[in-house]
């Protein structure tokens, strides 16, 4: 795609939207060891994802301020006079970066603990996820958290110097969320290969007897949560310079469950179908939403529909199931071969 | 080795365990019987940690287990194989067992746990023991009823522990399935002490090379031989019943 891209068959617009399908593949790696490894399903990636984004968002706001002016037009507006504390350590963007990551990381650090030593598991879990994206997104809607309610933060032109118009910007772009999505895969699947992710799976399938076998299940939670929450702001971070602009509505719950139906879609404990799950329903949104408008929700939902009756592994496990037959289906053509060549011998000896 | 005293738990006002006295000597192996519903389950769970017990003491080898967490009592030596049969059914019996193995199991020590020969080992022994020597590779999902009882023995067996808690090991096993369990579990009390939960009396027949204690309504009824036990008034007027029900209990 990129060589098409060169020679002028793919548009860089095309480009950018599949460098935002990555960012979304990105989180959805992160989901699926949550949720499809150690089976706690957290209804609130999506507000991790757009910590990151706003984190890199208040960098890009300050670094973009036009001149003259001190503070974000927001602020302004809103009679502010004085940049807000929190905001100060996002004028670098070295802090900015490491902020990006860090508070995800501590904000699910301290949330696992309480949540998970208190052993709320399935159902329970959920909920509570549900009601912190719901919290959080009523939180960021706020003009008083001072970060731009429910506009959010936009109208970016440079990141780090580079021009986000330009084409090259875009590439750069595009190919550092492709690198960073083989990163994360690669450094996913060896997690999951590692005893460490032996025994995620062990607590999906029984916590009681993980627990009883001598493993502190709550602490392999709490690190699995954040470690999952902390890719989804990856994701999030490189998703923000290549749409030009975060609002609250990308945390909300309806993208939070988007964000599950993605994974559940693709395949739930397979990293590939998580990220299979992410492209393919995010290509299909684009190309609905285009032709069909008002149908998307229904195809989404159709498809969600077929997956939880009749795909239990999702998109992955049905192309494992075909590769499956076809392999059976050769070697029994074989064995019927063999079989016609001992029948042919007993012919001829009998003859 | 193992000392109850006074232990009492109820749930929701009804008194589900109120036991006096319970002791176990190392390397013996003691059946629990009695009729559904006396609070032999939640006797083990109590042990264990699963179950907070109102008031009471439990000493293992000199140490109080009551207030302990569950992966401190593990650690400690008690291993609990549940009544149903509990495996990690989505990995292999390999990896099950890989699990079990007594080794540190905090984060970054499984993190980067390497196979060693001798883990390697262990595991070939145990799983030779227990008959899954030839199912290391299958999925434990795909394990019969009987195979994954034998494969949550080999879990609880790879922690090394002093006093194993074994719930009805023989429930749902074919009539060979059952001698083999026996012997295996015979086996085990010569290097660990066990406590075993059974219903089925020609099991615990089996496997009674000790005592057998006689639990009903939460209280110990009688402890003895099994002869002492099966012969007991008591106990037949209270669990086995006459003896030729005793025969339909026994097919049961």
């Amino acid at each position: 795609m990129p060589l098409g891209n060169l020679l002028g068959f793919v548009e860089t617009n095309t480009m950018t939207l599949w460098g935002r399908y990555f960012c979304f593949a990105i989180a959805a790696i992160g989901i699926d060891l949550i949720w499809g490894y150690t089976g706690v399903l957290s209804m609130t990636q999506a507000f991790f994802f757009c910590l990151g984004a706003y984190g890199i968002g208040m960098y890009m706001t300050l670094s973009n301020l036009p001149e003259g002016h001190q503070l974000p037009a927001f602020m302004e507006w809103n009679q502010v006079t004085e940049l807000p504390t929190f905001w100060a350590p996002f004028s670098s963007f070295p802090l900015a970066f490491i902020l990006s990551l860090l508070v995800p990381a501590l904000f699910s650090l301290i949330f696992g603990f309480f949540v998970f030593r208190s052993r709320i598991q399935g159902v329970y879990f959920a909920i509570i996820t549900q009601a912190l994206a719901l919290a959080m997104f009523l939180l960021f809607s706020r003009n008083e958290t001072m970060l731009g309610g429910t506009n959010g933060l936009t109208d970016f032109k440079y990141l780090l110097g580079f021009d986000l118009r330009e084409t090259s910007t875009k590439l750069g772009l595009y190919f550092l969320s492709f690198i960073v999505l083989c990163l994360i895969y690669i450094y996913s699947s060896f997690l999951t290969k590692s005893k460490f992710g032996k025994g995620l799976v062990a607590i999906r399938d029984s916590e009681s007897r993980m627990r009883f076998t001598g493993y502190g299940v709550s602490a392999y939670k709490i690190t699995i949560f954040m470690i999952g929450s902390v890719i989804a702001a990856i994701g999030g971070m490189l998703y923000l310079p290549q749409t030009g602009i975060i609002t609250p509505g990308r945390m909300d719950v309806q993208a939070s469950i988007e964000m599950i139906v993605w994974v559940a879609l693709g395949g739930r404990g397979n990293l590939k179908g998580a990220v299979l799950g992410a492209i393919v329903v995010n290509l299909l949104y684009s190309i609905f939403t285009s032709i069909l408008p008002g149908g998307w929700l229904y195809v989404l939902g159709g498809l969600f529909v077929i997956t939880v009756l009749y795909l239990d592994k999702g998109m992955i496990g049905l192309f494992q199931q075909i590769q499956a037959y076809i392999k059976t289906f050769f070697a029994s053509d074989k064995n019927n071969k063999e079989a016609e060549d001992v029948e042919n011998e007993v012919i001829n000896v009998s003859a | 080795m193992l000392s109850v005293k006074n232990l009492s738990v109820a749930f929701g006002g009804v008194q589900a365990l109120k036991l006096d006295q319970f002791d176990l000597k190392e390397n013996e192996l003691r059946v629990v019987i009695g009729p559904n519903g006396a609070g032999k389950s939640t006797f083990m769970d109590i042990i264990c940690g699963k179950t907070k017990p109102d008031e009471g003491s439990i000493l293992f080898k000199g140490e109080e287990l009551i207030g302990m967490s569950e992966v401190k009592i593990t650690e400690m030596g008690v291993g609990r194989k549940f009544q149903k049969p509990t495996v990690f059914t989505g990995l292999s019996v390999f990896d099950n067992m890989l699990l079990g193995l007594k080794v540190k199991k905090d984060i970054i020590s499984t993190f980067f746990y390497k196979t060693k020969k001798e883990h390697l080992d262990k595991i070939h022994e145990i799983a030779l023991k227990v008959g899954l020597q030839d199912d290391l590779d299958k999925i434990a999902g795909s394990l019969s009823h009987g195979k994954k009882q034998w494969l949550e023995i080999a879990i609880v067996l790879l922690q090394d522990p002093e006093l194993m808690l074994i719930d009805e090991p023989a429930a749902g096993m074919s009539d060979s399935e059952a001698e083999k369990t026996g012997n295996l579990l015979c086996e085990l009390s010569n290097s660990h002490s066990v406590i075993v939960i059974e219903h089925d009396m020609k099991f615990v027949e089996q496997i009674a090379i000790d005592q057998v204690s006689v639990l009903v309504r939460g209280s110990i009824l009688t402890q003895g031989t099994f002869q002492e036990v099966k012969n007991d008034q008591q106990v037949i007027d209270c669990y086995l019943g006459a003896p030729d029900s005793a025969q339909a209990q026994r097919s049961a």
